[in-house]
């Protein structure tokens, strides 16, 4: 039962081969629209897609739904169990993938990012970092991205000395914890305090799994497995802790960014590949990796420590981890897996938008140009940095396009005069200039006729890529002449 | 038991001296920074017996938690063997040779071969590679723009491309280079294919490693400076970069796509983020020249501005070529220097954030690692410390599956910082 061999019962269907059938098959099947879908079989294709749960029907969790929910559990169940770590408002749900691949579906539960200290720090040293935790954010595209989770570690190796530390975080963050120590009585200390928090115990170990388990389910927490390098050991160990009916496991395999590092990255990719594409149970659970581990090292500076340390979290980002613990609260360590965090768990199926309406660039006069473009992320932010890098003044009219990239949305005409025309009178375009002449995308060449006829606007087709934007406005932008309206 | 061999160290250092000694700003920082001496980690165990008391169990189970099930408890670990599958592919990327010896024609001191997986990048059970990725640094032809962190470090030699060349390959151990002909461009200076012919010979003549020819990006402007290149150059398999459906539209395709195999160059298929395109332009390219002399480029988005997508074009391309697509199974290339088109690449931001010294060629590092896991065969950098990192972590991705001792994976627990 415990070997990788296929299944004996029949592999489980991936979410992509779900069918809205069999989702419909299952539902109440009343059309009530209590989901906000017209009829259950609009809600079977949402669920289908990931864009609806199950807890959007309610009729589906009354007392005579309950075989039917089951089985809808059963068969929308991810490959990789979801758990969840911390109480209350800040908790985090990590695992829950569905996909080996990102292209496949989506990824789910961004991988939280837990910031170490440990027992022997002096206590303002310890509240200042905390401090820093809780206050670290960047804003992007809109969306505050943020630190965590907090991970406490005894160095003392003393009971009561990891105590008192588990009991000053626990007071002073409302973060979820990790509980680090391979020790059980140190362990038994820390959760003697914040047991009730649901921290995440780390580790159960070939050495010490028994005493571990039993604190799992006295304190009902969530334990992680640590078998570093070490797969079938891994295997074992999660096998176990099912023994005793604990099921919120978190898989360590071992992280290391030297030597180690490509049986690191092979070991991640092995465990979440037998999950996701072999259905192994025992696989089946999330992931955590260790950036910090890199610090474990003999002098070395800072410096290159903290650049190998975000090398390694981008590499398990990318790489199957569901959740990192990391060590360096430097900025420039830390944005840029904040943002590949961020953008690697959104919808590859949809393109990620931004807010459409009129932007600024420079100090544009009445007779600076105006500029047209998508509401699609990717080429806003192209066209702004193309605007940026030639230092022009001028103005943004971005149209909702719904997220579509310019050539896409005249295709679907969500680009069309229409919403150009509407965009314009939305944004008070005309009492901004004294000019009526807009520069669409090359791309978009197609509707420029239409465009003057509905708008009233004189339209110029502007460049296909919009690094031609610079010399398309030196060469055409006759400010003079373009002041005269149709 | 062994914690650390002392080779080990000894490659750890010198792998942070490099680092350091080819990133002027990376050494400043550290400037009157000591060196860190980390006390050996230590767990130590007091004198706390392990030991749980009978009554322990007694709490309740917060709620919301199933309470577990009292049952038969394992007194011994569960085994569970595990066998890691080796997936099989139908499908393998063709072998591309970039560069010739004077054996083959050419004149470069040896040829790259890039491609040939048969197996995604870094897969689970995957053998040793049969091509490392290799790195191609950038020469401009004119003076161009660049982030000051960028800038700095070829200063004295972005006056001439040849120099520049030099430079990469002697000081920066470049496996390749590319020479970007940006002054072709009409709306820039307009240079005379000839005299950009002149550009890349005296780069052929400076250095010994492939080059990768650069255009300006018009399509009209480009395909007469190629067919100019291709002829002036022949024989020595240089990687033109590149063609593209515009040219198919402008009817500038067949030209090039003669004289690369009229003279025996390679073609980088460049298209936006679309694999449809991808086959398309490709289709389009079978039926001029072997496709043995086609490499793709799919398109890098800078971390931040939709690397994602990149990333997920790159994993898709790579993974249906495997399961047999032929028109994807030709090697690709991501230029990682479009990192710094990323505004936390180079901007001055609040000081929480970090220098910018080290945000941005971090940010070209992770720009390249990203891709890297993708697949990509062959990588257009920039910056000395991402250079040095990339090719760090392919030695180490690459080199057999070496584990270190377990005691110290758990090392960083009880360390002390």
């Amino acid at each position: 039962m415990t070997e990788n061999t296929p299944a004996k019962n029949q592999r489980k269907k991936s979410i992509r081969e779900i069918s809205p059938i069999d989702v419909y098959k299952n539902l109440p099947r009343t059309n009530c629209g209590e989901c906000g879908e017209a009829n259950c079989m609009a809600f079977a294709t949402r669920v289908v897609n990931g864009e609806k749960v199950l807890a959007d029907c309610p009729p589906l969790f009354a007392e005579e739904n309950k075989d039917a929910l089951a089985r809808l559990s059963e068969l929308l169940a991810p490959p990789v169990r979801a758990v969840k770590i911390g109480a209350g408002e800040s908790a985090v749900t990590i695992g829950g993938k569905y996909v080996l691949q990102r292209h496949e579906f989506t990824y789910h539960n961004p991988a939280p990012v837990a910031i170490d200290v440990h027992d022997l720090m002096p206590e303002a040293e310890m509240d200042e970092r905390l401090r820093k935790i809780e206050g670290f954010s960047y804003l992007y595209i809109g969306r505050k991205l943020s630190l965590d989770a907090v991970a406490v570690r005894s160095v003392s190796g003393d009971a009561e000395t990891f105590k008192k530390a588990v009991e000053r975080v626990s007071r002073a963050t409302k973060l979820p914890l990790l509980l680090c120590t391979t020790d059980p009585a140190v362990m038994k200390a820390g959760l003697s305090v914040a047991g009730s928090l649901r921290p995440l115990i780390y580790a159960a170990t070939e050495g010490n799994w028994k005493e571990m388990a039993a604190l799992a389910m006295e304190y009902g927490c969530p334990v992680a497995v640590s078998a570093p390098g070490d797969p079938p050991l891994l295997r074992s160990l999660a096998a176990t802790l099912l023994g005793y009916g604990i099921a919120d496991i978190v898989l360590d395999p071992g992280t290391s960014a030297e030597a180690g590092l490509s049986a690191t990255i092979g070991n991640f990719t092995t465990i979440r590949t037998a999950a996701c594409r072999d259905n192994d149970e025992l696989f089946g659970f999330p992931l955590l990796g260790v950036p910090m581990a890199v610090w474990d090292a003999p002098e070395i500076s800072e410096d290159v420590l903290k650049w190998r340390e975000a090398v390694t979290a981008s590499l398990l980002l990318s790489r199957y981890a569901d959740l990192l613990v990391m060590h360096s609260l430097d900025g420039w360590v830390l944005l840029p897996q904040l943002i590949w965090r961020f953008n690697i768990y959104t919808d590859p199926r949809k393109p990620v938008s931004v807010e459409p309406g009129l932007r600024e660039y420079g100090t544009p006069t009445e007779n600076s140009p105006v500029l047209v473009t998508s509401n699609y992320a990717l080429t806003y932010f192209t066209v702004e940095s193309d605007i940026k890098a030639a230092n022009l003044d001028c103005l943004l009219l971005v149209i909702d396009t719904g997220g579509l990239s310019v050539e896409s949305a005249v295709a679907g005409r969500n680009l069309t005069p229409d919403t150009v025309a509407a965009a314009l009178k939305e944004a008070g375009v005309a009492s901004r200039v004294s000019h009526t002449t807009l520069i669409i995308p090359g791309l978009a060449a197609r509707i420029s006729g239409d465009t003057e006829e509905t708008t009233g606007w004189k339209v110029l087709v502007g460049p296909k890529d919009s690094s031609g934007i610079a010399a398309f406005v030196k060469e055409r932008w006759k400010p003079a002449q373009q002041a005269v309206g149709p | 038991m062994a914690r650390n061999n002392s080779s080990n160290r000894n490659n750890r250092n010198n792998a942070a001296d490099q680092i350091l000694a080819l990133a002027p700003h990376l050494i400043e920082m550290l400037d009157g920074v000591q060196q860190v001496e980390l006390e050996d980690f230590a767990m130590e165990i007091g004198d706390l017996s392990l030991f749980i008391p009978k009554g322990a169990f007694s709490s309740p189970s917060p709620a919301g938690t199933p309470p577990a099930v009292r049952r038969e408890l394992p007194e011994n670990l569960i085994p569970a063997p595990f066998h890691a599958k080796t997936a099989e592919y139908p499908g393998r990327i063709r072998e591309v040779t970039l560069g010739a010896t004077k054996a083959d024609g050419g004149s470069r001191a040896r040829a790259i071969t890039i491609g040939g997986a048969t197996m995604p990048a870094y897969a689970s059970g995957a053998g040793p590679v049969l091509h490392e990725p290799v790195i191609a640094l950038d020469v401009f032809d004119m003076e161009i723009a660049l982030p000051k962190y960028l800038k700095e470090n070829v200063l004295g030699v972005m006056q001439d491309p040849a120099e520049w060349a030099r430079f990469n390959v002697e000081k920066l151990h470049a496996d390749m280079v590319t020479v970007h002909l940006m002054s072709t461009d009409p709306l820039i200076r307009d240079t005379r294919p000839s005299e950009a012919a002149k550009t890349v010979e005296a780069v052929l003549q400076a250095v010994d490693v492939p080059v990768i020819v650069g255009g300006c990006g018009d399509p009209k402007k480009d395909a007469e400076v190629f067919a100019r290149v291709a002829e002036m150059a022949a024989g020595e398999r240089l990687l033109l970069n590149s063609v593209t459906l515009d040219m198919a539209e402008k009817k500038t395709l067949g030209a090039v796509a003669d004289a690369a195999r009229k003279h025996g160059h390679v073609l980088l298929a460049f298209t936006g983020l679309e694999l449809n395109s991808a086959k398309e332009l490709n289709r389009r390219l079978y039926e001029y020249l072997p496709p043995e002399q086609i490499v793709m480029d799919l398109t890098t988005v800078a971390l931040g501005y939709g690397l994602e997508y990149s990333f997920s074009i790159y994993e898709r391309a790579r993974y249906a070529a495997l399961m047999g697509d032929e028109e994807l199974a030709h090697p690709v290339i991501s230029a990682a220097t479009n990192a710094w088109a990323a505004r936390e690449a180079w901007m001055q931001l609040a000081p929480e954030y970090g220098q910018k010294q080290l945000r941005g060629p971090l940010w070209e590092t992770i720009n390249a690692l990203t891709l890297l896991l993708a697949g990509v065969d062959l990588f257009l950098m920039m910056h000395p410390a991402a250079v040095l990192t990339l090719r760090d972590v392919v030695k180490r991705l690459s080199s057999p599956a070496a584990q270190e001792p377990a005691d110290r994976l758990n090392g960083w627990v009880g360390v002390r910082l």
